[in-house]
């Protein structure tokens, strides 16, 4: 069966979506990935969308269900790379990925997590998703 | 490319396959890349339904025109079990399969004209068209 790669980027995990994801493909990933982040300690997961032509809404609760599935292992999840032409549909289709913290692209996702590690070596790690009073918006729409 | 085509909807490779048609056609349709997502996107939707919740179907491809302007009609069709209320189905959150429940509001909101015809134990058959905006 094929599988979506998971590579280790630093403190993050990094899974480019090339290809139509099926059922069973989505189901492993999710597998693959909540593995990797047990293993690794992986602070967050950058879910690289560029490839995608389109994002339903078959596609869009794969990406819900993986950031809340990290988000229990203690990882956050960027979505990077929307194509302005998905963002619009994805409004009017009604799916604003409200789970799922968005950046353009693989550096300002890693930035995001990158912040995120740093808040928690600080010792403040009780606030959830919410960076230190400090943090610089980068991305943030505030929820 | 004919004007029309029917492609049946039987596992989750036919819907891609439909994603891809439906994208020929509105690129021939001479369609911008907001428009050809907005239309790919409610097929993807439709054809999901179909293939989820009316136990597969087929869906119907045809490349329109109306006063100079051109478009993408689909109709799809299934024997399934039929929706038992069509408004409730329209409104965003309804769900009774695996998906977010935005299929059917969704891909409404996704296409210029929208039209549905289900009742229980007929089936269901939602036809959509979207037309090129520039």
């Amino acid at each position: 069966m094929d599988r979506i790669p998971v590579l280790k980027l630093g403190d993050a995990l990094l899974v480019t979506v090339q290809v139509d994801m099926h059922d069973r493909l989505a189901a492993a990933l999710e597998e693959d990935l909540t593995g990797r982040i047990a293993a690794t300690g992986a602070k967050g997961v950058l879910i690289d969308i560029s490839s995608l032509e389109i994002v339903d809404s078959f596609i869009g609760r794969m990406l819900d269900t993986i950031a809340a599935v990290s988000r229990m292992l203690d990882a956050d999840t960027v979505v990077v790379g929307m194509r302005p032409a998905v963002a619009i549909t994805l409004v009017e289709l009604g799916l604003e990925l409200r789970g799922v913290r968005t950046a353009l692209n693989v550096e300002r996702g890693m930035a995001l997590i990158g912040r995120r590690s740093d808040a928690g070596r600080g010792g403040d790690d009780g606030g959830g998703d919410r960076d230190g009073p400090a943090a610089e918006d980068i991305d943030d729409d505030g929820g | 490319m004919e004007a029309a085509a029917v492609f049946e909807i039987r596992s989750s490779d036919d819907v891609v396959r439909v994603r891809q048609e439906v994208r020929a056609r509105a690129v021939a349709a001479g369609f911008g890349l907001v428009d050809q997502t907005k239309i790919v996107t409610a097929a993807s939707e439709l054809a999901r339904n179909t293939l989820d919740h009316g136990g597969g179907g087929a869906v119907r491809v045809e490349s329109v025109s109306q006063g100079g302007r051109r478009g993408v009609r689909l109709t799809f069709e299934d024997q399934g079990p039929g929706i038992p209320d069509v408004e409730q189905a329209l409104k965003d959150g309804f769900t009774t399969g695996r998906g977010l429940g935005l299929g059917l509001g969704g891909s409404k909101r996704l296409s210029n004209e929208f039209a549905i015809d289900s009742a229980p134990g007929r089936g269901t058959r939602v036809t959509i068209a979207r037309w090129n905006s520039r």
